[in-house]
Order: C-alpha cells, then sequence, then structure tokens
C-alpha cells in the first residue's frame, strides 16, 4: 500500500489491474467474414432456397443439384424431405423464428417442419433470435424431457485404478454417461476395462465410452466394454471432411455399424472445426454447423456432440461466437436430434464466462449438458480442461441449488465417496489379478484412494498400463470374462450391474433418440418425450428431486449456530462474569464511557463473527478507554439489539454523553446522547474483520469525542470480502436469536464485569 | 397376416414385449442370468442384436417421424450379417482415396450383396461410387 508511486504514468493504472485478471489471457479476433472470421454473417453464405422436380432436389441454396459437393448431395438425398420442403420453405423465416419461441407451436410441428429446411434457412430463422430466445427455444425444443449429463473419467497416467476409484464417483454424482480417452492410444483396452469395472459400482446403467481411433473404437465396443460412442465427426466443407480422411458415406457407414452391433452413437460437429483446419470457404460458423447437422440427420444418427466442441474456444473469439454455439445447438434439438450440447472444452481462462455460458443450458436442461465435464483435476483431463472440471463440481452443484435447475448432478458425502472408491479399486485389482493381467498392492490401493489426482498415487507407471492393455486384447477379454471375474470375486451386485447394461444391447431400446438408463429403465425421446407448451409443462422438478439440489455440504442450521455457542460458552463461563446491579441509572461522571451491550451478549452468543471471545472484546475496549483516561461502565440494553439504539441509549445513560453500543456478533458503534439514531460518531459494521486491536482503538476514540476533541476515525482495513457471503446466513441466525430476547417494556442493567483468567 | 408396425406404445421393447427380444444364438431376456454367465452359457453371440430387434426399432422410430433414424437401423439390420473385419474393410475403401475407382467400390457392393443378402447396402455404397466420381476422389492421396 505505501510503495512509493510513479505519479508520471501516461495511463491509467486500471488497465494494469485489468491486465492482470485471468480473462486477458483469452485471445480476442477481429471480425473478419472474408477469412472465415464470422459467427452469423458469412461472407459467402448462400441465400436460402430450394427447388424440387419429381420428388428430386434440382438446387438448394443457390447449388444446382449438378454442382452439388458430398455434402449438398447427402443432405440433398437424406435430410430434405419432398413431401414437407415446399411448405416449410415458403414459411418466412421471421416467422418460424417465432414459432421456435411461441409455446403454442408444439415441438412436434417444428421438428416436421425441420425436415424440409435446407441449411441456409435453418440458420436464417435461428439467427433471428436473440440469446434469451434461442435459451429459450432451446428449452423447448430439446428432445428429452429430463435432462442429464456427461463425465470425461481420464487421468494423466492412464491409471486403471484411478479410473475405476473415479467412475464409481461419477456414477454416485449422477452422470447418465462417462467419457473416457488415454494419454497414450495403446492404452485404451485398459481404460475401458478399468471404466467399465468403475462404472458398475454402486448403481447400473451409467452408459459408458472409450474415445479412440475408430476402428478399435468399435472393436472395443465389440468386445462389450462399451455402450455408445460420439466420435463419429463431420464437417461442413468437403475440403475439411476430406481432410479429416472421411466422407458422409463413410461416416454414415460407420453409424450403421455401431447400430449393428448394438451400441447407441452419436456424431459430433462444432463451430469452428472448419475454421481451425483451414478450409472455411469464407462461410459462417452457423450456416457450416447447419450443414453439418443436417448431414447428421441425414445420416440417421440419433444424436449429436455438438456446441463448439473442440471449436468452442475459437468460436468464443469471434464477436457472438457464444450465441452462434447456442444457436447450433438450438438447430441440433429442431432437427430432432440427441444434444449433447458442448460446454465441454473450456472456452475461456475466465470463470465469469464459463459460468455465464453454461447457465441457459442449467436452467433450460439439455440431453447431456456437457458433452464431457471433467469429473476429475484440471491436470488429469486427457481430453483438455473442461468448463467445468473437479475443481469446480461443487459450483455446478451449488448452481443447481441456487436456480433449482436439474443439471443431473447430485451431492456425493465424504464418508460414502471413500467407500466407493475403495469398492471399485478392489473390484478392479482382483478383475485384474484373476485374469492374469496385473498385481496390485495395498500401498498402490490405498493411494489411490484418498488421491484427488493423479499427482498424489503411487499407483502403475505408463509401461505397466501399455502391458495390461496388449494383455486384454491378446488374450481377447470381454465383457463376459469381467462379468464371470467379478462374480467369482464376491463383487455379485457389480457382476449385475455390468450384466444389465450388456444386455441393453440386444433390444436396441437405447438406440432411439436421446436415450440414458434411469432407475434401470431406458428412458428416451420416445416415452419420455419433452411435451413443453408453457409454464407448468415439461420437465418439473419434483419434491423429492428438488431437495436432492438443496443438500449440498455443510448447510448452516439455527441449531448448528447454538450448538457452536454453547461450546464456546464454558470457556467463557471460566474467562469472565457479567454481575447484575439492578436498574442502571444516568451516570454523572463526566468521564465515564457507557458500554451498551446487546440482550444475547454473553448470555446466547459467546463470540464475535471474527471468532473473537466476548470477554476478549469487552476487555479491549475497557482497555482503550483506560488508555484515553476514562472509565468504562457497562449496562446490558433489553429493549434493543439493533446497533444504533445501543449506542444511542448507552449515550443517554453515559455522564460523558458518548456511549458504545455492542451487539454479540461484534458490530459496534460509538454514539452521543443528542445525536439521531442512524447519526453516528463512528461505526464498525464489519465484524467478521474487526479485530481487538480495533476494538481497543474504538474505546481509545469514544474518550477523545467525550472530551470533544475529533479522534482519528478508525478504518477496518477491507480487501474486498464478500462478507455478506461468507457471514449473512450466520449473522441473520444468531440475530434473530438476539432479537427474539428483546423486551421492549425492559430497563437497562448496571452489569460490573470480572475478568476471571488472564488473556 | 403381418403384423401392424409398431408404434411409440411398444416401447420400450424390452418392457413392453420382452418375449418378441433374443440374442443372436436365440437365448430370450430372461435366460441372460448371472448365473448363466457363471456356468459358462453364455457367448458374446448372446448379447449381439438381432436384424430383427432393429427393424422392430426401425418401426419404431417412423412412427415418431424420425424415417433417416429408421433408415440407418435398417442399414444395420443388414450390417449385423457381416463380421467386424468386413465392416471395417468396406469402411477404409469408402474414405477418401482408398479405393482407386467407381469399379473397385461397384465390385465390393456387387459381392456383399449377394453373399450377406445386403442389398440396402449395396445400393449405398454404389451411390457413394458415383459421387466420388463426379468429385474426383478416386485420386490416390499421399
Amino acid at each position: 500500500m505505501s510503495e512509493s508511486r510513479n505519479f508520471a504514468a501516461n495511463r491509467w493504472r486500471r488497465f494494469d489491474d485489468w491486465d492482470d485478471r485471468a480473462l486477458r489471457l483469452d485471445q480476442f479476433a477481429a471480425e473478419d467474414p472474408e477469412n472465415g472470421f464470422a459467427a452469423f454473417a458469412g461472407a459467402a453464405d448462400p441465400k436460402p432456397g430450394l427447388k424440387i422436380s419429381g420428388g428430386k432436389v434440382m438446387a438448394m441454396d443457390g447449388v444446382a443439384a449438378k454442382d452439388f459437393d458430398m455434402i449438398d448431395a447427402f443432405i440433398a438425398t437424406y435430410h430434405i424431405d419432398p413431401a414437407i420442403a415446399e411448405e416449410a420453405m415458403a414459411i418466412p423465416s421471421t416467422q418460424l423464428a417465432r414459432m421456435l419461441v411461441d409455446v403454442n407451436v408444439p415441438r412436434t410441428e417444428l421438428t416436421r417442419l425441420a425436415r424440409g429446411l435446407t441449411p441456409a434457412k435453418l440458420a436464417e430463422a435461428v439467427a433471428e433470435l436473440n440469446a434469451m430466445e434461442i435459451a429459450f427455444a432451446y428449452s423447448k425444443m430439446r428432445a428429452r424431457r429430463t435432462p442429464g449429463n456427461q463425465a470425461h473419467v481420464t487421468n494423466a497416467k492412464d491409471d486403471p485404478l484411478q479410473l475405476a476409484a473415479d467412475a464409481a464417483i461419477a456414477v454416485a454424482l449422477g452422470f447418465d454417461e462417462i467419457e473416457t480417452t488415454m494419454r497414450v492410444a495403446r492404452n485404451s483396452w485398459s481404460n475401458a476395462l478399468a471404466c467399465c469395472v468403475g462404472s458398475a459400482v454402486g448403481r447400473a446403467g451409467t452408459l459408458f465410452q472409450c474415445s479412440s481411433e475408430e476402428a478399435e473404437e468399435l472393436e472395443i465396443g465389440m468386445a462389450g466394454f462399451t455402450s455408445y460412442a460420439e466420435t463419429v465427426s463431420v464437417y461442413g466443407t468437403e475440403s475439411a471432411f476430406i481432410d479429416g480422411d472421411d466422407t458422409p458415406w463413410s461416416k454414415a457407414w460407420l453409424t450403421a455399424a455401431y447400430a449393428s452391433r448394438g451400441i447407441k452413437m452419436r456424431c459430433t460437429s462444432g463451430a469452428a472445426a472448419e475454421l481451425l483446419m483451414g478450409f472455411h470457404e469464407a462461410k459462417s460458423l452457423l450456416y457450416l454447423e447447419a450443414r453439418c447437422l443436417c448431414l447428421q440427420r441425414g445420416m440417421g444418427s440419433q444424436g449429436t456432440q455438438n456446441g463448439g466442441i473442440d471449436g468452442a474456444p475459437l468460436a468464443a473469439s469471434i464477436p457472438g461466437g457464444v450465441r452462434e454455439i447456442m444457436a447450433e445447438n438450438l438447430i441440433a434439438v429442431w432437427l430432432d436430434l440427441e444434444c449433447a450440447s458442448g460446454n465441454d472444452a473450456r472456452h475461456s481462462e475466465s470463470d465469469m464466462r464459463v459460468a455465464a455460458k453454461i447457465l441457459p443450458f442449467l436452467i433450460g436442461g439439455s440431453d447431456l449438458i456437457c458433452s464431457g465435464f471433467g469429473s476429475i483435476l484440471k491436470y488429469d483431463n486427457s481430453f483438455n480442461p473442461s468448463s467445468f472440471n473437479g475443481e469446480e463440481l461443487e459450483e455446478f452443484l451449488v448452481l443447481q441449488r441456487d436456480f433449482e435447475a436439474d443439471g443431473g448432478l447430485t451431492s456425493i458425502e465424504d464418508a460414502s465417496a471413500l467407500d466407493l472408491r475403495r469398492r471399485a479399486i478392489d473390484a478392479l485389482s482382483h478383475v485384474l489379478k484373476d485374469l492374469g493381467l496385473a498385481e496390485t498392492t495395498e500401498a498402490m490401493k490405498r493411494s489411490v484412494a484418498v488421491a484427488s489426482g493423479s499427482n498424489e498415487t503411487e499407483s502403475f507407471q505408463p509401461r505397466d498400463v501399455a502391458l495390461i492393455s496388449e494383455e486384454i486384447k491378446a488374450k481377447g477379454i470381454t465383457v463376459l470374462d469381467v462379468i464371470r471375474s467379478l462374480d467369482r470375486g464376491g463383487f455379485v451386485e457389480e457382476a449385475r450391474n455390468l450384466l444389465f447394461l450388456v444386455k441393453l444391447r440386444i433390444s436396441g431400446d437405447y438406440l432411439q433418440t436421446s436415450a440414458i438408463v434411469r432407475e434401470g429403465r431406458v428412458l428416451s425421446a420416445i416415452n419420455d418425450p419433452n411435451d413443453y407448451v408453457g409454464p407448468g409443462t415439461g420437465y418439473r422438478l419434483n419434491d423429492a428431486r428438488r431437495k436432492e439440489l438443496a443438500a449440498i455440504r455443510d448447510v448452516l442450521t439455527r441449531d448448528e449456530v447454538l450448538r457452536t455457542e454453547a461450546a464456546s460458552e464454558q470457556m467463557e463461563a471460566r474467562a469472565i462474569r457479567y454481575r447484575i446491579m439492578g436498574r442502571a441509572v444516568p451516570g454523572t461522571d463526566r468521564g465515564e464511557i457507557v458500554v451498551g451491550i446487546s440482550p444475547g451478549f454473553g448470555t446466547k452468543i459467546f463470540r464475535t463473527l471474527a471468532g473473537h471471545r466476548l470477554s476478549e472484546v469487552v476487555r479491549a475496549i475497557g482497555d482503550g478507554i483506560a488508555r484515553g483516561g476514562g472509565s468504562m461502565r457497562v449496562v446490558r440494553l433489553h429493549h434493543t439489539a439493533d446497533t444504533s439504539f445501543l449506542g444511542l441509549s448507552a449515550a443517554r445513560l453515559s455522564g460523558s454523553g458518548v456511549g458504545i453500543g455492542i451487539q454479540s456478533k461484534g458490530t459496534t458503534v460509538i454514539h452521543q446522547k443528542d445525536r439521531l439514531p442512524h447519526n453516528n460518531l463512528e461505526l464498525f459494521s464489519n465484524a467478521p474483520i474487526t479485530t481487538l486491536a480495533h476494538y481497543e482503538t474504538l474505546g481509545f476514540n469514544a474518550t477523545v469525542h467525550a472530551s470533544g476533541s475529533l479522534p482519528e476515525p478508525v478504518v477496518v482495513p477491507t480487501r474486498g470480502e464478500a462478507l455478506g457471503a461468507r457471514y449473512h446466513a450466520r449473522v441473520a441466525l444468531s440475530y434473530a436469536i438476539e432479537t427474539a430476547m428483546t423486551e421492549p417494556d425492559a430497563a437497562p442493567e448496571e452489569i460490573t464485569i470480572d475478568f476471571l483468567e488472564q488473556g | 397376416m403381418r403384423n401392424p408396425p409398431l408404434t411409440a406404445r411398444n416401447y420400450p421393447m424390452a418392457e413392453k414385449s420382452p418375449e418378441r427380444i433374443t440374442g443372436q444364438r436365440g437365448k430370450s431376456l430372461d435366460a441372460l442370468t448371472l448365473e448363466a454367465a457363471a456356468n459358462g452359457d453364455l457367448h458374446m453371440e448372446d448379447l449381439r442384436i438381432t436384424p430383427a430387434a432393429l427393424l422392430q426399432q426401425a418401426e419404431i422410430a417412423r412412427s415418431v417421424g424420425r424415417a433417416s433414424l429408421a433408415e440407418n437401423f435398417e442399414r444395420a439390420a443388414e450390417m449385423t450379417r457381416l463380421p467386424q473385419d468386413e465392416i471395417m474393410r468396406i469402411y477404409e475403401l469408402l474414405r477418401p482415396g482408398r479405393a482407386r475407382s467407381a469399379a473397385e467400390l461397384e465390385r465390393m457392393a456387387e459381392r456383399f450383396a449377394s453373399e450377406y443378402q445386403a442389398h440396402r447396402l449395396a445400393a449405398f455404397v454404389r451411390e457413394a461410387a458415383a459421387l466420388y466420381e463426379r468429385r474426383g476422389l478416386f485420386q490416390l492421396r499421399f
């Protein structure tokens, strides 16, 4: 504070402060449509248009059929429904936009029309909406009524024990899906087996995927370890598609391949992928995404992972980029696709930008709010840090509670968390040993059970993991081997849970749009369709779920406040005695300072908000008064607990005309008998940061005021703490305890203080 | 007589019509128990979806206006007959620059149409061949 300053600076220093914010680590890019930096209005975006003849598309969005690239051709053949197109394309985009936010237009009517809309038309319609309208429309248009969420479970060592433990935690937190990937590609089989076992602990039905190379991912699925996939990426320009080493036909082939093996899948696309890959064709992020999404519907994918995804940071660097990300998600659900709505790769270093971005999806709901919420610590996330991570998980739980919005997660308790981790680690250790893959030691298991992240574990080394992984593949181990092994090892519940999950693939029920598993039942857009048509409809919290959202950790209650005070009571009983000497009368001693204490002071409440024992506070004030040559007289006021009136009443009883009022929570005022109640001499309103030295000086200052001089006022320095957030719940509870003790007609009592022990 | 097409009312199949669900070797859902797994009576084939189940899901998807999803299930139903390495071989050939000519893709389509009665898939691959030709995708990529 006091270092010498150069006042010759030629810049307002607030800019230095702003430079130090995490926000300034974010890079922002200028709008430049020619070079692909445009969220909504690309330099080469076509006007919507569609020409159909004899049931065939002859021209679409300004391109004649003979000039169609592969994407146009696929969309024209597999997305556009000629039976609807004429009717749908004739509706002005503004009207479509209004229908999207109109509660009287049912979702199904809009999804029907979408089958006849071209990419440019879809993009033009959603671009009419502002961010709030997009959020509302998204909430109305998403396919499944019940919202859900997906977790990333990975670690920097690919340690299978930690994967199993963290998967079990993700299940307990309520994630509907778990996604893993590897630091080292060859570890995929080990990661898959470990997460598969961990996700079977505690409850059945959490879907699991292992993101790896296309062919291997399908193979791992065939072996039964995974139950879904979402890495089938598509792109909005032909060049980007080819650069990604695929075509719409090859990706559609994979889409069918997953279904043929009873494995749920969704495609992936997100804004700015083409821009990152250098093939943007001077088209806007939104238009290219509209193409991607029409393509995905045409391919017969039930859903999409969409909304920026890996391109989110780049999209967010462009003006309107975050609104665009919301808009593309809206197109996804308008096209009747399940939407795992991004909020995945962290788009900003600023916590505020991250929280602002998630809010519409949290309060509006989404099939999977995050297509990868980092349930592990940031450095353990092998996909890169997510918007929310292990570090911020409790913030998400609190946001759910704040808005009474179901983000799919539920709090876990300290004790049960450790039990779950141990159970998962024991189950996996058994399987690894039983199947001849690896041996674990007690020390390894213990280190993983309590570890918050892989920096703290003493577990498998990367080379061990590679050997485990190759062995699983070489031996042809399948999920059935794992189920049998769990059963043999006495992990019967886990074996059953895993069998339940594999059985899902036989009926194919969970291949339908937006399918998750809740309480042993497949829940999808078919048996749990989003039926929102205005207030009172759609997804609503029931009582039980509302209670779950409210039940976060460490919640203060009145009983808790009283219990804490009771613990201090005995200590104070040994330190101070307040002797009641009868009714207090006005003093005549010009040197006295009357200290008026509140009804609960030392009777129900024993510490200030800063944690100072009230005996020490009284002593400090007395010391200050003595230093100023005055004498302290204590009275207890029963008619009020308000600081100002405590101070004023004390002043009126004081021979010097100056009094101090003090509440049991430590808020203190210096008052003078002739002043208006709220026009005091000095006020210490920030009790939580008021020190004993401040109380001493306050006592001293009271004597200076009494002598008619003006002292240097005591300044309690604040560093800008949100004291209300930190203390107001306790303040309200303890203050209510005091106000309940007040008796309007009761006269002040003279109190003699005896300090019973030193310090 | 053919049953009327399934609709959303028949969903989820595993709850509403479990008797219509079996694995690839004909085992019913309630035969797929932990005890059976422990006794070695379960094979991975028992946990594989059948073409019939996929066609049932296609009917349900179509009943709620999801024709393209239904078509994917119908392609998948044919694909259940293709062995894994065949699926991956064709996938590889469909990627840019892998096949050297439309004729190569068409020959392959011909073969698996007859070998696996996969006519939808064959048509799908032929359609790709024509497009690839027009867009110059048969060039060798280095």
